[in-house]
């Protein structure tokens, strides 16, 4: 099986900063990051970071580019360093571009007692990229990630929010027509 | 004050003092190497491990010995505490593990590495290394990068000691640069094209244990030892002015702080003497600057192998 | 049937919803607590159930609370430990996605008892939509007046928020998760100070797992000498285990700590014995980190003696032929899975998961990691078995926090019980790759 996570190493160091216009949450999205804010006592809203993060990440194109991380960096008046730091040290941002669809299939022991490394290989075949890559269709984008916390209904992946477990190929090819309706028309 | 005793020497101190600094108010080969510690920056310490030291007893109300080796540097002393550096070999036997850990990524590129004869990680590796290496797989490997126009990363040979980040925090207003990713690929970087540019920046070289972060404006000129040290002060507006310049011949090849025997900064009139940036890298005149006189250094050093001059505050010293 | 208290109610539709949870006598305990005992009160019950620590560490609630500091003037933070990484673990989510205001009750009581008038309730990232769950419930609770000024007309205050992680397992130890809270890199801090004494924003700090909050409530309920009853020796009261691997019936069982492993694995009530009619090879009972156990020492001790599913059951004859209870990841493999595989699945996953932050642990991990890929794909020598052996006794005892430990005691455990299956890799490098290692195709040349 490809190593995905040995390969981020020589992800190049420098981002180019001018590749997005500039993110702006809705009004209504500002009453959440209001709301995250107000969990904290005064002075400590840098403690909103994450779940802002994760916000920011479904409002804008589900990844974190350089622009959106300034523009948190500034909701939450720190300095940007600190969400790049943030940001790279959690595997669930993506700092890179991903395809319309992430799947996220669990690797870990428990998941690979029953079966995980064949589903990987499923989806690979299937879709014909590696792990890591995105379909030429830049539909799907695919990713192993580790344990996800649902070892007693492996194999599985993750999906945006969702987890689909008990998985089997039929299952998966069943899962990815529906996916591919979902968002062939977004 | 509280008593502790090191490798079978007692000393009293302050209480809250750490083992580390209670050691070094002993001195010699009581002291346990720091790779990440610097007394000088809030908050460091406690990451690398070489400083790891068995407590054989607690304290006088606890004498139980601690279960597992404790960081120096990080680890308060009680009163009635003992302390096993250089006795222990338990403690050595870990300190070249250590020295292994941080070496299995290392490039070992010391001969066109600048940092060669003044590297706290070559030091180490001469003490507690192995000759060979048991590292068969592929090496870590990250292009050199420049952060700013005087300042050069090699990542390949950063011990992630974190010294550079607590500077930026703590000498500058605002940090462009800092730890990205983790584990084994976590590395410094400022993520995005950016020079690291603060008037006291190029204190992130003085700092860097190792050749991580070095000086473009000395970059491959010279071989530390072929210079001679020098105690220089100049007037300057946004430092104190006191500095090393190391030269050859009337010429000035590179501009650092003063540091003391463990590599750290030293204070002048009770103030750590960082040098701003124009002292660093500009001032490369012999004009430009009031030489005082030779810097005294350790005769073990290897700096002090090509030594010139036999300076009388030496020999005065000597005699005292 | 074994008792239940924390699963109790898990059936009832609509349990996590504040008016059926409510009417299977949902938050009791807030009213017990907060209208006839003080908090001290409420310490001292939960020292009398006895209760340790389900997060893994296994250390006793009651005690870790009273070692929290109380300086005048300054507030003290109730954190939650709700990011479940442990590979093998997912009780935790189970209770917050069924029945959350269980939680959140805990969540009340204990931040009463320990003075602390906001508290956090820290979420894997990956659990989003439990956080959502867990949420709803609290904005429930807070409708219903459990949360908010003047809990129950008490004059307690208390806001509880939830905060999310971002996918790192280190923060489920207590200090990184501190720092993550704090919007920061998930580095564990160097200890001490503890958390008790300096934790969130450098304020007295008790860091909790959710099943230990959960378990609060039947404390607070039935008082602690009746937990206490239940259970063996200093394993009391109720754990949930999570179950998984090669078992007919994997899933979150709530035991009484004290049944037997065999009656665990194969009564129909719990696991139900292994799928397809396999064997049973080994065993990890207490999540990824702890040692493994070979088929024969699963269900008897070294001495022969039956093994117990509780803290000192579960670690009789200490690393040389026991383990741990953990966190109650149990994890079982059947005669055809490989253990070279699995145990360089595991370092891959510490490899991936540390810090990065002190040597030992972020070279070592990686550094096993890929020795034991090299042995699994038929690369490694016979001196790589030794190497791996002295590589994690030099993590283990030498790292800022436990992930370092975690990292070497699942490797060293493995080498210990089931070297010949590491030098079959040596010696067959062409069959390592082609198949997996197993008690039944030991030996037997390929087809």
């Amino acid at each position: 099986m490809q190593e995905n996570w040995t390969h981020k190493m020589s992800i190049s160091v420098t981002h180019n900063s001018t590749d997005q216009a500039e993110p702006q949450f809705s009004a209504e999205k500002m009453v959440e990051v209001q709301r995250f804010i107000n969990h904290y006592p005064e002075g400590k809203q840098k403690s909103a970071l994450m779940r802002i993060l994760h916000l920011a990440e479904e409002e804008f194109g589900g990844w974190l580019s350089v622009p959106t991380m300034n523009y948190v960096a500034g909701l939450l008046n720190i300095q940007p360093i600190e969400v790049y730091e943030v940001a790279t040290f959690y595997t669930m941002f993506n700092i890179e571009k991903p395809g319309k669809v992430v799947l996220e299939v669990c690797r870990t022991g428990p998941c690979m007692l029953v079966g995980s490394d064949q589903i990987i290989e499923h989806i690979e075949n299937k879709l014909d990229i590696k792990v890591g890559q995105t379909s030429a269709d830049g539909m799907f984008t695919l990713k192993t990630a580790e344990c996800l916390g649902a070892c007693g209904y492996g194999p599985m992946l993750q999906c945006g929010k969702h987890y689909h477990e008990h998985l089997t190929p039929a299952k998966v090819d069943e899962l990815l027509d529906t996916l591919r309706k979902e968002h062939s028309d977004k | 004050m509280v008593k502790v005793i090191i490798d079978d020497i007692e000393v009293e101190v302050e209480p809250g003092t750490t083992i580390l600094n209670a050691a070094r108010q002993i001195g010699g080969d009581v002291v346990p190497p720091a790779m990440c510690y610097y007394s000088k920056l809030q908050g460091s310490g406690g990451k690398c491990r070489t400083c790891l030291v068995e407590v054989a007893a607690g304290s006088t109300a606890d004498p139980r010995p601690m279960p597992k080796l404790v960081a120096s540097c990080s680890t308060p002393v009680m009163d009635g505490m003992i302390v096993k550096n250089k006795t222990s070999e338990r403690v050595y036997d870990n300190r070249a593990a250590v020295t292994e850990f941080l070496l299995i990524n290392h490039p070992l590129d010391c001969p066109i590495c600048d940092q060669a004869g003044e590297c706290h990680l070559q030091d180490l590796g001469f003490e507690h290394g192995k000759e060979g290496t048991r590292y068969e797989e592929k090496r870590r490997t990250f292009d050199p990068i420049d952060i700013g126009d005087k300042i050069k990363l090699h990542m390949n040979r950063c011990i992630l000691c974190y010294r550079c980040v607590y500077v930026a925090n703590q000498l500058t207003d605002k940090r462009v640069h800092g730890i990205m990713h983790r584990g084994d690929h976590a590395e410094i970087s400022t993520y995005i094209e950016q020079a690291i540019d603060n008037d006291f920046s190029g204190n992130v070289i003085d700092v860097c244990p190792v050749g991580a972060l070095t000086d473009k404006t000395f970059r491959f000129k010279s071989r530390v030892w072929f210079l001679k040290p020098m105690e220089a002060s100049c007037e300057c507006t946004k430092c104190a002015g006191k500095a090393v310049v190391w030269m050859f011949g009337d010429e000035i090849y590179r501009v650092t702080g003063r540091k003391d025997k463990y590599g750290e900064i030293e204070d002048i009139d009770g103030k750590t003497a960082w040098i701003c940036n124009e002292c660093r890298f500009d001032k490369k005149d012999k004009s430009q600057w009031n030489i005082e006189g030779p810097r005294v250094i350790n005769r073990h050093s290897v700096i002090a192998q090509n030594q010139y001059l036999v300076d009388e505050r030496i020999e005065s010293k000597k005699l005292n | 049937m074994g008792r239940k208290l924390l699963l109790e109610h898990i059936d009832v539709p609509g349990i996590e919803t504040f008016e059926v949870y409510r009417k299977n006598g949902g938050y009791r305990s807030v009213e017990k607590a907060l209208k006839t005992m003080s908090p001290q009160n409420v310490v001292e019950e939960v020292q009398a159930s006895g209760l340790r620590g389900r997060g893994g560490a296994g250390f006793p609630t009651g005690m870790k609370w009273s070692f929290l500091a109380k300086p005048e003037g300054v507030p003290r933070y109730l954190l939650c430990n709700a990011d479940e990484s442990e590979p093998g673990t997912f009780k935790d989510r189970y209770l917050m996605e069924k029945i959350p205001h269980l939680l959140v009750e805990g969540m009340i009581v204990s931040s009463y008892a320990l003075g602390c008038n906001q508290s956090y309730i820290y979420i894997r990232g990956e659990y989003m939509w439990v956080l959502e769950i867990v949420e709803k419930a609290i904005a429930e609770a807070y409708a219903n007046g459990f949360l908010g000024k003047n809990i129950l007309g008490s004059g307690y205050d208390l806001d509880l928020a939830i905060a999310p992680g971002g996918g790192a397992y280190i923060c489920g130890e207590e200090t990184a998760l501190i720092e993550s809270l704090e919007g920061k890199r998930g580095n564990p801090r160097i200890k001490p100070p503890f958390p008790a004494v300096r934790g969130l924003w450098g304020c007295p700090t008790v860091v909790n797992n959710v099943e230990s909050i959960a378990a609060v409530v039947p404390i607070v309920n039935d008082g602690g000498a009746e937990y206490a009853k239940i259970g063996i020796g200093k394993s009391t009261g109720t754990k949930l285990i999570s179950a998984c691997g090669n078992l007919v019936k994997p899933g979150v069982y709530e035991i009484e700590l004290g049944i037997t492993v065999e009656e665990f694995i194969y009564s129909d009530e719990w696991c139900g014995g292994i799928a397809n009619g396999k064997k049973i090879k080994a065993c990890v009972p207490g999540g990824s980190s702890v040692p493994i156990l070979p088929a024969n020492l699963i269900t008897k001790t070294a001495e022969g003696v039956d093994r117990l599913m509780s803290y000192e059951g579960l670690a009789e004859g200490g690393f040389a032929s026991g383990s741990m209870l953990g966190s109650g990841g149990f994890i079982v493999f059947d005669e055809d899975q490989c253990i070279v595989r699995n145990t360089w699945n595991f370092a891959r996953f510490y490899a991936h998961e540390s810090c990065g932050q002190c040597s030992p642990c972020r070279e070592g991990t990686g550094w096993m990691e890929k020795v034991l890929r090299r042995l699994e794909n038929g690369q490694g020598h016979m001196h790589d078995i030794d190497l791996l052996a002295e590589i994690n006794k030099k993590i283990e005892g030498n790292t800022i926090c436990p992930l370092g430990d975690a990292a070497a005691w699942p490797v060293a455990a493995a080498i210990r019980h089931f070297r010949e299956e590491f030098e079959w890799h040596v010696t067959h490098p062409d069959e390592a790759v082609k198949r997996n290692f197993g008690i039944a195709s030991n030996h037997m040349p390929l087809v």
